[in-house]
């Protein structure tokens, strides 16, 4: 850990692609700092550049400039081989689409992250029954992937991203393809990890998600324009929430 | 409409026949069932509220319509107090609409930090509202309420998104005229 004690740190983040007419400032000098047990949203609309910030803050881009730390250590410099295991110890991914492998059952794509990273088939057998149980799901780890809803499938996702222990989850759009339902599903995971103070960054275009977040920042055309803490100075009773309703006056 | 009125008066004095067009012109079609009669009416409940002040023009009969309006020392506090208020849970959106627009016309705030401002305090409530969302067992009953309660918020930071690309870029073209 670094003397800050920010888990993710980039700074004067730059990505491009193309070049001459058709040069896309994808990302355009961005500083950021993600504390350890934050959770962050970044919204923006579409092609503002969200994902391929958060696919350069996890390593699976790199940056046209500037650096990318994760807990310390500078990562846009790493070879290939030290990249992929950076990724697998540190960084847990969640995706729209879930990117589930088909042929395996939810237990076994749980497993196989952690199998890649050294453990034991036992240790991650053990690791994969506690994370399904924690996601709901203790009843369908032998299903295969094809038997579940979208929204099952996103948590065994996000048990999948959890089986390394990752200083920090990385989550993009991860309730684009999901109903009202197994959006509050997800949600009560991500507040749940909050709680135990995971580590959580989260791209995003539905307001609600980005509204459990501790900190929002806001991307147009590769750059911050906002930053909010949303975390309340003093929480509101139910007088409050009656407020919201609009049940006074 | 009132605040609307004052708001107007901050960059300068004006008749009420100046901040009706001027009301008008703001609300589109919108403003097509505002008469004058409505403007005069507002203009002499805000003087007896002590919020602007009218002078008759020199050598002109004692009429509302010869008068110039100009804001108080405590119209000027309204305005600012206005300004900062967000409008929910009764969001009024011609309300939001007119004070972008006057608030550009008379310099008085930037229209990307009212939206930002009032962004900010929505997700803050829909943070509170999902939260208690969440703790509710997935039943229908007091979640159900709450879920409305959500997708209202969502409509209001929607279209704070279209008032933003509205108005970005558009802030120095904005003159009143």
């Amino acid at each position: 850990m670094n003397r800050s004690g920010a888990v993710l740190r980039a700074r004067g983040l730059v990505k491009h692609y193309g070049r001459g007419q058709s040069l896309v400032r994808a990302v355009d000098e961005v500083d950021l700092e993600v504390p350890e047990g934050q959770t962050l949203a970044v919204m923006g609309p579409s092609g503002c550049g969200k994902s391929t910030l958060l696919h350069l803050l996890g390593g699976l881009e790199r940056p046209t400039a500037g650096e990318v730390w994760v807990a310390g250590r500078r990562i846009d410099t790493l070879g290939e081989r030290a990249l992929a295991r950076m990724r697998r110890r540190s960084v847990g991914f969640v995706f729209q689409a879930f990117h589930l492998v088909e042929e395996l059952s939810a237990a076994e794509n749980v497993e196989l992250p952690a199998l890649l990273a050294g453990h034991s088939p036992r240790e991650a057998r053990r690791r994969a029954g506690l994370l399904l149980e924690r996601v709901g799901l203790a009843g369908r780890a032998r299903h295969l992937p094809s038997r579940l809803s979208g929204g099952q499938r996103q948590r065994v996702a996000i048990a999948r991203a959890l089986v390394n222990d990752p200083l920090v989850v990385l989550a993009d759009e991860p309730t684009g393809n999901l109903d009202t339902a197994a959006t509050l599903d997800v949600l009560r995971i991500f507040e749940d990890l909050r709680a135990a103070g995971q580590t959580l960054v989260i791209v995003t275009h539905d307001e609600r998600v980005a509204a459990t977040a501790d900190r929002l920042v806001s991307m147009r055309d590769g750059m911050f324009v906002d930053d909010t803490r949303l975390a309340a100075a003093q929480p509101r009773g139910l007088g409050g929430l009656g407020g919201l309703l609009g049940l006074e006056g | 409409m009132q605040e609307a009125v004052l708001a107007l008066l901050a960059k300068e004095p004006s008749h009420g026949y100046h901040l009706y067009a001027r009301l008008r012109r703001a609300l589109g079609p919108l403003g097509e069932s505002m008469n004058r009669g409505q403007i005069y009416v507002t203009l002499a409940r805000l003087e007896r509220a002590g919020l602007v002040a009218g002078e008759r023009a020199e050598g002109l009969a004692e009429r509302p319509e010869r008068k110039v309006y100009a804001l108080t020392p405590a119209g000027r506090e309204r305005v600012a107090a206005w300004l900062g208020e967000v409008g929910w849970p009764k969001p009024d959106l011609a309300e939001f609409h007119l004070k972008l627009t006057v608030a550009a016309a008379a310099r008085l705030a930037d229209p990307m930090e009212l939206v930002a401002a009032q962004r900010r305090e929505l997700l803050r409530r829909l943070r509170e509202v999902q939260r208690a969302a969440l703790a509710e067992p997935a039943a229908p009953g007091a979640g159900l309420l709450l879920e409305g309660v959500v997708l209202r918020l969502q409509a209001y930071l929607r279209w704070l998104d279209a008032c933003e690309r509205a108005w970005s870029g558009a802030g120095d073209e904005v003159e009143d005229g």
